[in-house]
């Protein structure tokens, strides 16, 4: 098992807290297929000639746990430590708090002295930008993308924009707006869980490009990988861990979805 | 917010995605503060073929940075060690591995070393004005451009 990155310094009034969907998807990276998988994906061709370092997206990384892990362990998880790491938050304290677990797990500034010692410095932090999904995001600039997205249906969800961000700035009431858009996905808790889709093959790098997504069953995660099969012959999809407690509401799985290439005839 | 970030960055505003003056967005009043990290010259070697050549000197430019070479380093190990390319040979002659050692030691600076604690991104097509504050940038829009 991989450390837990810690993250005792993070305000739980403001910011989602670590939860159960947060730790599956610290398994799920780590675990022997999915590390097979990208550190194929990912592996140096050679060490003599320069292989672009990856850049690995997360999106709405809360109080950045899942960040910290797969960027102190990178070497682990993607068979290489030289990762460009970028996170982007809707809330604001989100992105401050993710910038210091970030940090100290990749420095070794907290309990897991371990963690410290797995990346050896390379790894790279490049910023934590308070943001919408990937909006400030050049086409095609992300090779990993990973998403815990508010996925627990609702009537509504609250905008994440400028206006609202300010008009209730330091209040109670904003506190907990920051807290709710964490988790609530409004229809089918799936709104903004397709906005992210929508934006995916703007995003993804289109030969190495892969990205993460956690779902609950309220999702419908077995229609949701139905639609992306229809995104056509580029894209391949796949559940690749199914968790939860099986009669409460809240099964989680997490999807798999990446870039594959066409065959090239002989 | 370290500067190459901004080379992965544009505009959030949707309409201006397709803009070729939404890239790089410009820094204006930026200040800067300097970290520490140990130089990694394979590390750096992995990032440079990710580096928009063009858009990084605009940034360098607009934050005061004037070491940034015209072209792109070529590090494929062909082009360095051999006599492939004979034109680079008499300008290298004396102590080309410092030369080389130097170039990628102040990109080392700029493009990692070198935080935004302050200031603000403008797009070139809509001059929307992003603000960092505390090494955050704000990519939050408002209702009327979401
Ligand atoms: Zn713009």
């Amino acid at each position: 098992m991989l450390p837990t990155p810690s993250t005792a310094h993070v305000d739980l009034n403001r910011i989602y807290e670590p939860s159960e969907d947060s730790y599956l998807l610290l398994d799920t990276l780590s675990s022997p297929s999915e590390t097979a998988f990208l550190t194929h994906r990912f592996s140096q061709n050679s060490t003599a000639a320069p292989d672009p370092a990856p850049v690995v997206l997360e999106v709405g990384t809360g109080s950045g746990v899942v960040l910290a892990f797969a960027t102190a362990n990178a070497r682990s998880i993607f068979g290489r430590d030289d990762i460009l790491a970028i996170g982007t938050d809707v809330n604001r304290f989100a992105c401050q708090a993710t910038r210091q677990t970030v940090l100290g797990a990749s420095q070794g500034h907290n309990d897991n002295s371990a963690l410290a010692s797995k990346s050896g410095g390379n790894t790279m932090l490049l910023a934590i930008l308070n943001a919408d999904l990937t909006n400030p995001m050049r086409l095609g600039m992300v090779d990993v993308l990973i998403f815990n997205p508010p996925y627990v249906p609702s009537s509504d969800v609250p905008e994440a924009t400028l206006s609202n961000a300010k008009s209730t700035a330091g209040s109670f009431e904003h506190d907990s707006q920051l807290l709710t858009l964490s988790y609530e996905g409004g229809v089918d808790g799936m709104e903004v869980t397709n906005r992210l889709l929508e934006q995916l093959p703007e995003v993804l790098d289109c030969e190495r490009g892969v990205a993460y997504i956690l779902l609950c069953q309220q999702n419908r995660p077995e229609e949701v990988v139905k639609r992306i099969h229809d995104w056509g012959e580029g894209w391949s999809v796949e559940i690749v861990v199914r968790s939860g407690k099986v009669a409460g509401w809240e099964k989680l799985c997490i999807i798999r979805i990446w870039r594959i290439q066409e065959a090239t005839p002989f | 917010m370290k500067i190459l970030t901004v080379n992965f960055l544009t505009c959030a505003v949707k309409a201006c995605k397709s803009s070729p003056l939404s890239f790089p967005l410009h820094f204006q009043d930026a200040e800067l503060e300097q970290s520490d990290i140990e130089y990694n010259a394979a590390f750096l070697r992995n990032i440079l073929p990710r580096v928009d050549w063009e858009a990084l000197k605009i940034t360098a430019n607009e934050l005061g940075f004037t070491t940034v070479p015209i072209e792109k380093p070529d590090l494929t190990p062909t082009s360095t060690a051999t006599d492939k390319n004979p034109v680079r040979l008499p300008i290298n002659t004396s102590e080309p591995q410092a030369t080389d050692e130097k170039t990628m030691r102040d990109l080392h600076t700029l493009l990692l070393e070198t935080e935004v604690r302050e200031g603000k991104m403008v797009c070139g097509n809509c001059g929307h004005e992003y603000k960092i504050k505390e090494g955050i940038a704000n990519f939050l829009l408002p209702s009327h451009l979401v």
